[in-house]
């Protein structure tokens, strides 16, 4: 019998370098409370956000995605040509196809495989378990991760349950090869009986063949995505930290999606953490950014110098779907 | 064994306090969370998850609208419990 031959890797990966890129637009609550006829004071008190990054009308997605992935490769200090993966996190690409992440490839001077995953808020823990996996399968040298997206196309002024939360950001980074473990197991999964709780308000049929419809935009069951969120997505934090052979008190940062303060402040008590973990709050400046805001605040605490490069941080997304991911790294 | 009705008040009562504060003691029957109590959405929602850890209960999210008073939700559980 003829054998083929397979690809074998690296033993490990790790996160090389990352970029980031925020919306141009500082917008905070009084610019955006009167159509939801709301206060600064009370979406201060629900979410914990004071400003969100909006981009310009002519900034696209795309746009974005490529900014913070030249950042990216800059920090890692390799070039494109290196790249042999580029994965696209996004839910704000306006087109069926082709997908966003060709286009981004493209702009970057990469021909190599490029495909975009829909895993909303948790896309950017996706795209690390996946670049870990191709990396050390031998699959890809090096892959970008990009997580981008342009919330502000797809959210209703009136909307009470969701838009006011949402930014427009990008955050992407390069996974390569390590000589030392540094991305531990990525614990994921889903829950489709939650489908409905973060939705877009009607499908492209429904606005297609309803002139009644209005052009759909997100929507989300707020108190229960609350609840899923803070009480279910713990267990999974502390499987990921197991996972990765650690215990909380070896975790210098907890950086989850930046969905809502009040969400953060609810896992960092059911998790458990010790009081010297560093907790991610970018959220407070630049919003929900769904798959930018775990590189977003990264960046943030890295440049604040409430982490260095080197520390443990355990990072878990989750959304949409329902979807999750988490997992422990060590950070670039 | 199911709980009293003075007995999961009482238990509710201490998760409330634990969420938001409020003595104990002004959690009664006829209080209603969002009027009297000033419990927003968010934190109803993690009592009801606490309240569902004690009491071995499930209170669906769409049962949650419908606890309007302390009353409504010792109601609940104590019906669940039976």
């Amino acid at each position: 019998m003829t054998v083929i031959r397979t690809t074998t890797g690296p033993r490990f990966a790790r996160l090389r370098g990352l970029g980031v890129f925020r919306g141009e637009l500082l917008v905070p609550n009084e610019d955006i409370i009167g159509p939801i006829d709301s206060s600064d004071e009370w979406i201060r008190k629900m979410t914990g956000i004071a400003t969100r990054v909006r981009a310009k009308p002519d900034t696209s997605v795309i746009d974005m995605a490529e900014a913070a992935s030249r950042q990216a490769l800059e920090n890692a200090g390799i070039d494109a040509d290196e790249i042999d993966a580029v994965i696209l996190s996004t839910i704000t690409f306006p087109h069926i196809t082709p997908g966003g992440a060709p286009v981004v490839a493209d702009r970057l001077g990469i021909d190599a495989a490029a495909f975009d995953i829909s895993a909303a808020c948790a896309g950017y823990c996706y795209g690390i378990g996946q670049a870990d996996s191709l990396v050390r399968s031998g699959q890809a040298r090096n892959v970008l991760v990009v997580g981008a997206e342009k919330m502000s196309e797809f959210i209703d002024p009136a909307d009470r349950s969701i838009s006011y939360l949402l930014g427009d950001a990008a955050g992407a980074v390069v996974v390569g090869p390590s000589e030392t473990p540094a991305i531990g197991p990525t614990v994921w999964g889903s829950d489709g009986a939650g489908a409905h709780l973060v939705r877009q308000t009607a499908s492209w049929f429904e606005y297609r063949d309803n002139p009644d419809t209005p052009f759909p935009t997100l929507y989300q069951e707020g108190p229960s995505v609350y609840k899923w969120a803070s009480f279910k997505m713990a267990p999974v934090a502390l499987e990921a930290i197991e996972a990765a052979g650690v215990t909380p008190a070896d975790i210098q940062a907890f950086i989850p999606h930046q969905a809502n303060m009040r969400i953060i402040d609810q896992m960092v008590k059911q998790i458990g953490l010790p009081d010297h973990v560093a907790i991610a709050r970018d959220i407070v400046d630049s919003g929900n950014t769904s798959a930018a805001s775990i590189p977003l605040a990264t960046e943030r605490m890295l440049r604040d110098g409430e982490v260095k490069s080197g520390d443990l941080a355990l990072q878990i997304g989750f959304g949409a779907g329902l979807v999750y991911a988490a997992q422990v790294v060590v950070l670039p | 064994m199911a709980l009293s009705e003075q007995e999961v008040l009482a238990g509710l009562a201490e998760i409330v306090a634990e969420e938001t504060g409020i003595d104990t003691a002004d959690v009664q029957l006829d209080k209603s969370f969002t009027d009297d109590l000033d419990i927003d959405s968010l934190s109803m929602m993690t009592i009801v998850t606490l309240a569902e850890e004690k009491f071995d209960v499930r209170i669906p999210d769409e049962e949650v609208k419908n606890l309007v008073s302390v009353g409504d939700a010792v109601n609940y559980i104590t019906t669940a419990q039976a």
